[in-house]
């Protein structure tokens, strides 16, 4: 049990200090991470949104990618939101032919499954694995969850709308992904669910 | 998405959609082949317009919104996101643009404006803006319109560096002037910025704007990015300075580096080296007053 854990959060784009913000909300100490070095010193690592293509292909030319799937692979636990699920995932749908990923979720993901940017929404979602009730998610040119590995847990579902029964948030062993963006809605509550994760190491 | 708990076009989706561009470069494509090397090179978007800067500004004339055709083919080639051009004022363009369903309009004075005392009220919207500034008021006053995201203006299509480092200065120096003023001292900074009170007291109290900040107009080189992130900008936009350059993939990954690494000058100086020639430019300096573009927007 770690008291005060220190969480990376991957640096190479995207909203890197609302992650920073809220993990600090919940009690854990942040640093960014860009370096295999700097990954070296972390209790767990925030993939955060961003363009997961752009992520990926920077992950590769810095040299992170296979330190990143190693640590994944040796038991950090890890937490993606949006750019960061389909980072995590093992199968990614219309995204580039040459995305890597680092397999800790054994799903499959569409990318920008929702639409375009005018699609982007709002809602409520139920998601038990928190508590306190309805969750208020933001989804950004989201990606889902098409199918599910015998291992992954559901934790969240789209509930309204033409995507009703979409899976938006998973858990698998030390790896947790959500399609929505908690990061951006001052509800620390995923945050807090991960970094108990990470505490219990 | 429909329903009665989903809704689309909320000021947290637009500003939240340019937090997931920080850090990244934009560029600026004029076809489908150009925004494939954006891609490729790790743009995290790319902005589609008939002409870059550097050619409306040679060969003059009307600047306008571009084809829609050259839009849709630029979105069927690449994945990240697509944003477009429209005048400012034209809000018919913009919702043409949003039809098309462009991911950002950027509401620009490198295009001819077609209201010379309105911008397009950006609340009506679905889908997101962003405008330059030059200053904190101007600043304000467009995310006042509704713009979600703002990036310094500089001056498009020089390749001269000189006014987007101005603008950040400006806009990050009046911020800071802001969070160290008491209370009842920012209604008259309101006044003095000709900007709304509330706006005013939100950056004051945050230090910061309340949307995205990014850099544009004049960035040539990988040294330009890594300046302009460290005056504090979380993003940059290349416009003619890739395309116009002697080896415009070389350029693109250096400056996608260089925004990346832009606190590791070890890095920087690696992008650096060997990128052929760097577009030709011209000194700001040398533009008559009434041909800035920066001067366009109020």
């Amino acid at each position: 049990m770690i008291a005060s854990p220190l969480v990376g959060v991957l640096s190479l784009q995207g909203d890197v200090r609302e992650h920073e913000r809220a993990l600090e909300a919940v009690g854990a100490r942040t640093c960014r991470v860009r370096t295999e070095e700097e990954l070296s010193h972390v209790d767990g690592l925030v993939i955060p949104g961003g363009e997961s293509t752009t992520m990926s292909m920077l992950a590769v030319r810095t040299g992170l990618l296979q330190p990143l799937i190693d640590a994944v692979r040796g038991g950090l636990p890890v937490y993606g939101s949006c750019a960061g699920l389909i980072m995590l995932a093992t199968r990614v749908l219309d995204g580039r032919p040459d995305q890597q990923t680092l397999g800790a979720l054994d799903v499959t993901v569409r990318r920008n499954a929702f639409g375009r940017q005018v699609d982007s929404f709002e809602c409520d979602l139920d998601m038990p694995a928190v508590p306190g009730g309805p969750l208020h998610a933001v989804f950004i040119r989201a990606p889902w969850v098409e199918e599910c590995g015998p291992d992954v847990e559901v934790l969240a579902r789209v509930e309204d709308g033409p995507a009703t029964g979409r899976i938006v948030a998973v858990r698998q062993g030390k790896a947790l992904g959500t399609a929505f963006h908690p990061e951006l809605t001052g509800d620390g509550r995923v945050h807090a669910l991960f970094v108990e994760m990470v505490r219990q190491g | 998405m429909s329903g009665a708990q989903t809704s689309t076009g909320t000021t947290r989706v637009k500003r939240g959609m340019a937090e997931m561009l920080k850090g990244g470069v934009i560029m600026d494509v004029v076809n489908a082949e150009q925004a494939r090397i954006a891609e490729d090179a790790g743009a995290v978007a790319v902005m589609a317009l008939e002409r870059v800067p550097a050619d409306i500004r040679a060969e003059g004339g009307v600047s306008r919104m571009s084809d829609p055709e050259m839009i849709e083919k630029i979105q069927a080639t690449v994945s990240i996101p697509v944003m477009a051009k429209a005048r400012i004022g034209h809000f018919a363009e913009a919702q043409i643009l949003q039809s098309l369903g462009v991911d950002y309009i950027d509401e620009s004075e490198v295009l001819t404006p077609a209201d010379y005392s309105n911008h397009i009220d950006k609340w009506a919207f679905t889908v997101p803006f962003v405008c330059g500034a030059t200053n904190l008021g101007e600043a304000l006053r467009r995310i006042n319109e509704g713009a979600a995201m703002i990036r310094s203006k500089g001056e498009a299509g020089t390749g001269d560096v000189s006014n987007a480092v101005t603008h950040m200065r400006k806009i990050g120096g009046e911020i800071r002037r802001l969070s160290s003023m008491s209370r009842d001292e920012l209604y008259v900074a309101a006044k003095e910025l000709l900007a709304p009170y509330d706006l005013v007291v939100e950056v004051a109290t945050a230090g910061k704007l309340p949307v995205v900040l990014f850099t544009a107009g004049g960035i040539a080189t990988p040294a330009d990015a890594s300046l302009m992130m460290q005056l504090g900008a979380e993003g940059v936009f290349v416009g003619s300075g890739i395309f116009k350059s002697g080896d415009p993939v070389q350029r693109a990954n250096a400056i996608v580096q260089a925004t990346l690494h832009w606190d590791n000058p070890d890095v920087v100086a690696k992008a650096s080296r060997g990128l052929g020639e760097a577009m030709v430019g011209i000194n700001v300096a040398d533009i008559p007053v009434h041909h800035r573009l920066e001067e366009r927007g109020w």
